[in-house]
């Protein structure tokens, strides 16, 4: 369905159709692993892969340099001890949490629009945490001692301390990628098994059947499988705004001005849906194209996301009015500063790029046409994940930089290597996705089948 | 084991088998049928009180070691705070009740179903490769106390289905 023809039945009041008409179980199936199976890897493919390959090797080398050298290569210093590491974190799990929204949240709200998307954002959640994992890890200066955070019996007969958020990050981050694994594997056991029985050649064949591990179907198999994923996305659903908020925990707990702040558990997890939000349309945009998988992922599905991106972008920009309000409110001369300092101070450019990014930009969704107008999507997609970097940058920078004393404020700025691993960890992401796409099924099978089902029930 | 074309004509042909009695039988879709499992006499499932039995363990699991360690084990005087503080070990304590029930979902759920399972006599029929993608089966098991060759195989014939066939095993 083209754009003009989505106008023409959204002022009819017909919703968007969620999967093209005239597809059967066996041709979604056949499209879909198609894909991976019988269909020449597109030059794209080839392209993108190698591009990100580089941007990997690039974050090798520097991850390399880092641990022969130190932590000094990075722009750090105090009182800015937490600089692009922790930004980039912060952003990272942020886009995660989008994948695990789409995939369990939205299933417990029996949202049919998922089941396209869901699979590929559960990907894009799973390398997202894992890019994200490497941040405080490069920045332990020690990394070698990485598990000295876990509690375990050392000779050193030193424990954990358990009322730091540190370390309740510690566990959050690493629940929540065994739990996005866990959730992504259930639900591609289904899948693997349809690639094993499509698959012609033997190594794919022997693969993908370890891998499906004797999947075959059986309805009573199928009958405990829904409720272990239903628990599994009931599970996830707390897990996710758990968090992030553990995540601002971190900020919140300090005392730095404009990092002691109530509202940031809330505003944290609303900016990681919307950024999360963000980098799916920015993902699926482009596959959809490449792969001519119009058919499965609608401009219902780019609309829809385009309207989750506009409500909590709307509760991103609360949590921003929140702050230069209580500011002020607060009558406190640090916090006062801290926002003035924001606005007009050395880093004040950032602060408007955030707001034209984050806050101006995508009120542009609330106009139906941009809804379902790709481009325009995309281009918002993009503002939207540059602004919330850009306001991690903003939260964790320019507070540090300028706090209580004027005689230890410090300017910061990132260095060679710090963009070295940002641009790294970019070229990981992108190059884990796409293997995926290479060996994997980008959309569940599944779960296209039961569409076809329950497009062919309605129109009986 | 009975072949047919849509999840409506296997659930109505699953209906009647166990009405005549048969009981050892399974059924084998693409998709999650509603209401097939119990057509062919399974209900309970299981699996929620795993995840619950995992998520206790995973509760109290992790107060106790958090209490161990802060109260027991490593007692850190922070300007003489309780060292029970248990506000500050909510976090951990809950994320690791999602992280046990998790993992205790995923484990059920393969064990319940024996899975890994690297062979199954199912698949030494040559169409049931299409279990995965088109076609719906129900399977009649030898072992059931009504199996006769013949007359098991006129029911399932006598159901609507698109094909008999026996399985090897």
């Amino acid at each position: 369905m083209d754009p003009e023809q989505a106008d023409k039945a959204l002022d009819s009041g017909v919703p968007l159709p969620l999967i093209e008409p005239g597809h059967t179980y066996a041709t979604v199936t056949d499209k879909i692993s198609a894909i991976v199976l019988t269909r020449p890897t597109p030059k794209f493919w080839y392209i993108g892969f190698g591009l990100s390959f580089i941007f990997v090797l690039i974050l090798l080398y520097a991850a390399a340099y880092l641990f022969t050298v130190g932590v000094g290569i990075w722009g750090i210093n105090i009182p800015v001890a937490w600089g692009f590491a922790i930004v980039n974190f912060v952003w990272w799990i942020g886009i995660g949490h989008a994948g695990t929204l789409i995939s369990a949240i939205l299933l417990l709200m029996r949202q049919k629009w998922r089941q396209s998307i869901n699979r590929f954002s559960e990907a894009m959640t799973l390398f997202a945490v894992a890019c994200a994992g490497l941040f405080p890890l490069l920045h332990l200066g020690r990394p070698w001692f990485f598990y000295w955070l876990f509690p375990y019996p050392s000779t050193m007969g030193i424990q954990p301390q358990f009322r730091s958020p540190l370390v309740w990050d510690v566990f959050a981050v690493s629940t929540y990628f065994t739990v996005s694994l866990i959730f992504w594997y259930v639900g591609l056991i289904p899948d693997l098994a349809t690639l094993r029985d499509r698959a012609r050649k033997r190594f794919p064949r022997f693969a993908y059947g370890i891998l499906a591990m004797g999947w075959r179907g059986s309805a009573i198999h199928w009958h405990r499988y829904e409720m272990a994923y239903l628990l599994l996305a009931g599970l996830a659903t707390p897990l996710v705004v758990s968090v992030h908020t553990v995540v601002s925990f971190d900020f919140a707990v300090a005392l730095v001005p404009g990092w002691h702040s109530t509202i940031f558990p809330p505003y944290f997890v609303a900016g990681a849906i919307y950024s999360g939000f963000a980098m799916v349309l920015t993902l699926a945009i482009p596959l959809r194209k490449v792969y001519s998988l119009e058919d499965f992922i609608t401009l219902r599905h780019l609309r829809n996301m385009g309207e989750v991106m506009l409500a909590t972008g709307l509760i991103v920009a609360y949590g921003y009015v929140m702050e230069t309000f209580m500011a002020w409110y607060s009558g406190n001369l640090y916090e006062q500063y801290m926002m003035m300092n924001r606005m007009f101070g050395p880093y004040a450019y950032m602060y408007w790029v955030l707001i034209l990014f984050n806050l101006l930009v995508p009120q542009a969704l609330w106009i139906r046409g941009v809804r379902t107008n790709v481009p325009a999507l995309f281009a918002i997609a993009i503002c939207v994940n540059i602004g919330m970097w850009l306001e991690r940058y903003v939260i964790v920078v320019v507070s540090l930089s300028r706090d209580f004393m004027p005689s230890a404020w410090g300017m910061y700025s990132g260095t060679i290597w710090d963009y070295a691993v940002l641009a790294g960890s970019i070229g990981l992401f992108l190059a884990l996705m796409f293997l995926f796409i290479r060996i994997l099924p980008m959309i569940s099978i599944f779960e296209m089948r039961e569409l076809v089902h329950e497009a062919t029930v309605k129109s009986e | 084991m009975a072949e047919f074309t849509n999840p409506e004509a296997l659930l109505a042909g699953a209906r009647r088998a166990y009405a005549e009695g048969f009981r050892r039988m399974d059924a084998f879709t693409p998709f999650p049928v509603e209401g097939l499992a119990e057509a062919i006499g399974f209900h309970k499932t299981g699996i929620p009180l795993i995840v619950l039995i995992g998520g206790i363990i995973g509760c109290v699991g992790g107060f106790y070691l958090q209490y161990w360690i802060s109260v027991i084990d490593y007692p850190i005087n922070v300007g003489g705070r309780p060292l029970n503080s248990w506000p500050s070990f909510i976090p951990v304590t809950f994320e690791l009740t999602v992280l046990i029930a998790a993992l205790f979902a995923l484990f059920g759920l393969l064990a319940l179903n024996r899975l890994p399972m690297p062979y199954h006599p199912v698949f030494n029929l040559e169409r049931f490769e299409l279990a995965s993608r088109n076609r719906f089966f129900l399977c009649i098991e030898a072992t059931d106390p009504k199996f006769d060759d013949e007359a098991t195989r006129r029911f399932l014939e006598s159901v609507k289905s698109q094909g008999v066939y026996q399985v090897e095993h």
